[in-house]
């Protein structure tokens, strides 16, 4: 099980959560001049991380709202939450793409995020804990 | 190779089983080859075979970054069966199941294949309507297919609970007699055997870490062993098609998620046939060894840690007590998951690239295993000729601009 800490509502069950996928994919601002292949990236096209992701939940049992989740693909670490519309700790966006590391360090240019908010970022942007899930 | 046999067997036994040679060989890497395929799984392995034995190339090696068999292969609730909604699903399911048909004599290995009867259950009279839309569809395309009545059903599957009282009743079912199940890992060992008699490599324990190319033409691997060249290479890698394809600057339609599956322990044989239901998502069969075999769907996130959640499991089961309450006292032995790789559609994708020379043959998801051998005839023939087969020419990775999808979801009588 992992434990989703909800920018609204703090750590609760994955149970009440629903998976949206990767975040920050953009629709295109001129859809008309858009080719197929780019509509294919655009609809299909997913980056599919093995390691540190971005992607989006929703509190489906609770606050109803979605929100964004930096986690690692590989080992069910995550790293917090920010809310949509707001910008990803940059040290979150260096990391996306980048493989995780093996034996459970944290990878590199990941902050992990220890109890309450962290420097430089808003209380409500990053939060709680980063811990190791096992599911 | 040592031909198996009763014989074989008997003389075996005389000799305390001590004598028997070794399945296939051990070899080190060579520097090149003309086609290298990365995946020991049962396709890559199958692959290799129809390679060497169809299209006479046998410079071939199979690339896995552990031991053969135990990725998906090793991981599945090996169900086959071929009853797919779409004229192209239904001729490639169909062509696997035929290959799985003679697969034991073949490949001279006993695969285990047991056709004992899939049932797809329907519980709305939607349900209903769609099953036998299906079923007919599915006869149309030569392939067997028969709709089942609540008391039909129940007399080919006698612990079935059937009561209207049920939250969701079993209304009916459709039936595909041929479909059953296989031996998974004795997929893998047969094919596997079989290709190295024909001089196949199989060189495991040897991940690839990077692909070579020049220009727009693929030249050869990293790997975890040494650089090895061939103008050909062929990712099969199932949970890892999207980690692998990035290797060559490629982006798929491909998502991975933990699939779960769970074995009760060993009882007495109860249900002799396998039960699928969508509706309530369950399947259930029983294995040799007495064990009840249970899987449903998957994690909704992505995850490549092959270990999914409880809830998953917790729902799978309440719909097993629904479907079959003198299951309620049974304890779970095992759990465990694989890491399956999605598409959009529910179908995969066995393609040429824009990278010259290399191939992609994944994103069979949950319910790959039944087409093991079929995967691995198309995408030999693929490789050898460089144009598709017939059979998996919609299966290119160019429909998701064009928008011929092969829309399995739903379509297919369930998940796997
Ligand atoms: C729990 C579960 C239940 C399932 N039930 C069914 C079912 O009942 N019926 C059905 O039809 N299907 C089922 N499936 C799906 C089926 O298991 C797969 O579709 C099928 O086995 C895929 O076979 P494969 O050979 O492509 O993959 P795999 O057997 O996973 O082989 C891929 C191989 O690639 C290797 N690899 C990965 N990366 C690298 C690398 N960088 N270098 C070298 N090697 C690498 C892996 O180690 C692995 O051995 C199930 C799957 C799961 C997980
Ligand atoms: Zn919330």
């Amino acid at each position: 099980m992992l434990i989703i800490p909800c920018p609204w509502c703090g750590d609760r069950d994955e149970s009440e959560f629903k998976y949206g996928g990767e975040a920050h994919i953009e629709r295109p601002l001129d859809p008309d001049a858009l080719t197929d292949e780019a509509w294919a990236d655009f609809l299909f096209m997913r980056r599919n991380t093995k390691g540190p992701f971005l992607e989006r939940w929703m509190h489906a049992a609770g606050c109803r709202r979605w929100f964004n989740l930096a986690r690692d693909t590989a080992t069910n670490q995550v790293f917090g939450a920010y809310r949509i519309g707001e910008r990803a700790p940059a040290a979150y966006w260096d990391a996306v793409g980048q493989p995780a590391e093996k034996n459970g360090k944290t990878p590199p240019g990941w902050r992990v995020v220890t109890g309450g908010a962290a420097e430089a970022t808003p209380a409500a942007e990053v939060a709680l804990a980063a811990r190791k899930v096992s599911a | 190779m040592k031909k198996y046999s009763f014989l074989s067997l008997v003389s075996g036994a005389a000799t305390g089983h001590k004598d028997w040679p070794r399945a296939w060989r051990k070899p080190e890497p060579k520097k090149a080859y003309d086609v290298i395929i990365v995946g020991g799984g049962g396709h890559g392995l199958a692959t290799a075979y129809y390679l060497a034995k169809e299209h006479g190339i046998t410079r071939v090696a199979v690339l896995e970054k552990g031991p053969i068999g135990l990725g998906n292969t090793g991981r599945n609730t090996t169900i086959i069966r071929s009853n797919y909604l779409w004229d192209e699903s239904a001729h490639l399911y169909e062509k696997s199941l035929k290959l799985f048909e003679g697969l034991s004599r073949n490949v001279n290995f006993n695969t285990m294949v047991s056709q004992r009867g899939v049932l797809n259950l329907a519980h709305t009279l939607h349900d209903l309507r769609e099953l036998q839309r299906r079923v007919n569809a599915i006869r149309f395309n030569g392939i067997d297919s028969e709709v089942l009545d609540a008391q039909q059903t129940k007399a080919f599957c006698p612990i079935l609970n059937i009561s209207p009282s049920c939250r969701y009743p079993v209304l009916g079912a459709s039936l595909q007699r041929r479909g059953g199940v296989a031996r998974h890992d004795a997929v893998a060992w047969g094919f596997a055997r079989a290709a190295d008699d024909l001089g196949v490599d199989i060189i495991e324990n040897c991940e690839v870490t990077g692909i070579r190319r020049d220009g727009d033409q693929v030249t050869g691997v990293e790997t975890t062993r040494g650089l090895i060249q061939a103008p050909k290479v062929g990712i099969v890698v199932a949970g890892h098609t999207s980690v692998l394809a990035g290797m060559a600057g490629l982006r798929l339609p491909i998502t991975s998620h933990p699939l779960q599956a769970l074995v009760s322990e060993p009882i007495k044989p109860v249900i002799d046939c396998v039960v699928m239901s969508n509706q309530v998502h369950v399947y259930v069969s029983q294995s040799d060894k007495g064990e009840l075999v249970i899987g449903a769907g998957i994690d909704a996130y992505n995850g490549y840690g092959q270990r999914g959640s409880l809830p998953t499991i917790e729902h799978q089961l309440s719909a097993l007590m629904e479907l079959f309450p003198i299951f309620s006292r049974l304890r779970m032995l095992r759990q465990w998951a694989g890491t399956v790789d999605t598409c959009p559609d529910a179908s995969p994708i066995i393609s040429r690239t824009p990278v010259r020379g290399f191939y992609i043959n994944g994103g069979w998801g949950t319910g790959g295993f039944k087409a093991t051998p079929g995967s691995g005839w198309v995408f030999a023939h693929t490789i050898a000729q460089d144009r598709p087969h017939p059979l998996n020419a919609a299966f290119s990775l160019d429909r998701f601009a064009t928008g011929a999808l092969v829309d399995e979801h739903g379509a297919a009588a369930v998940a796997h």
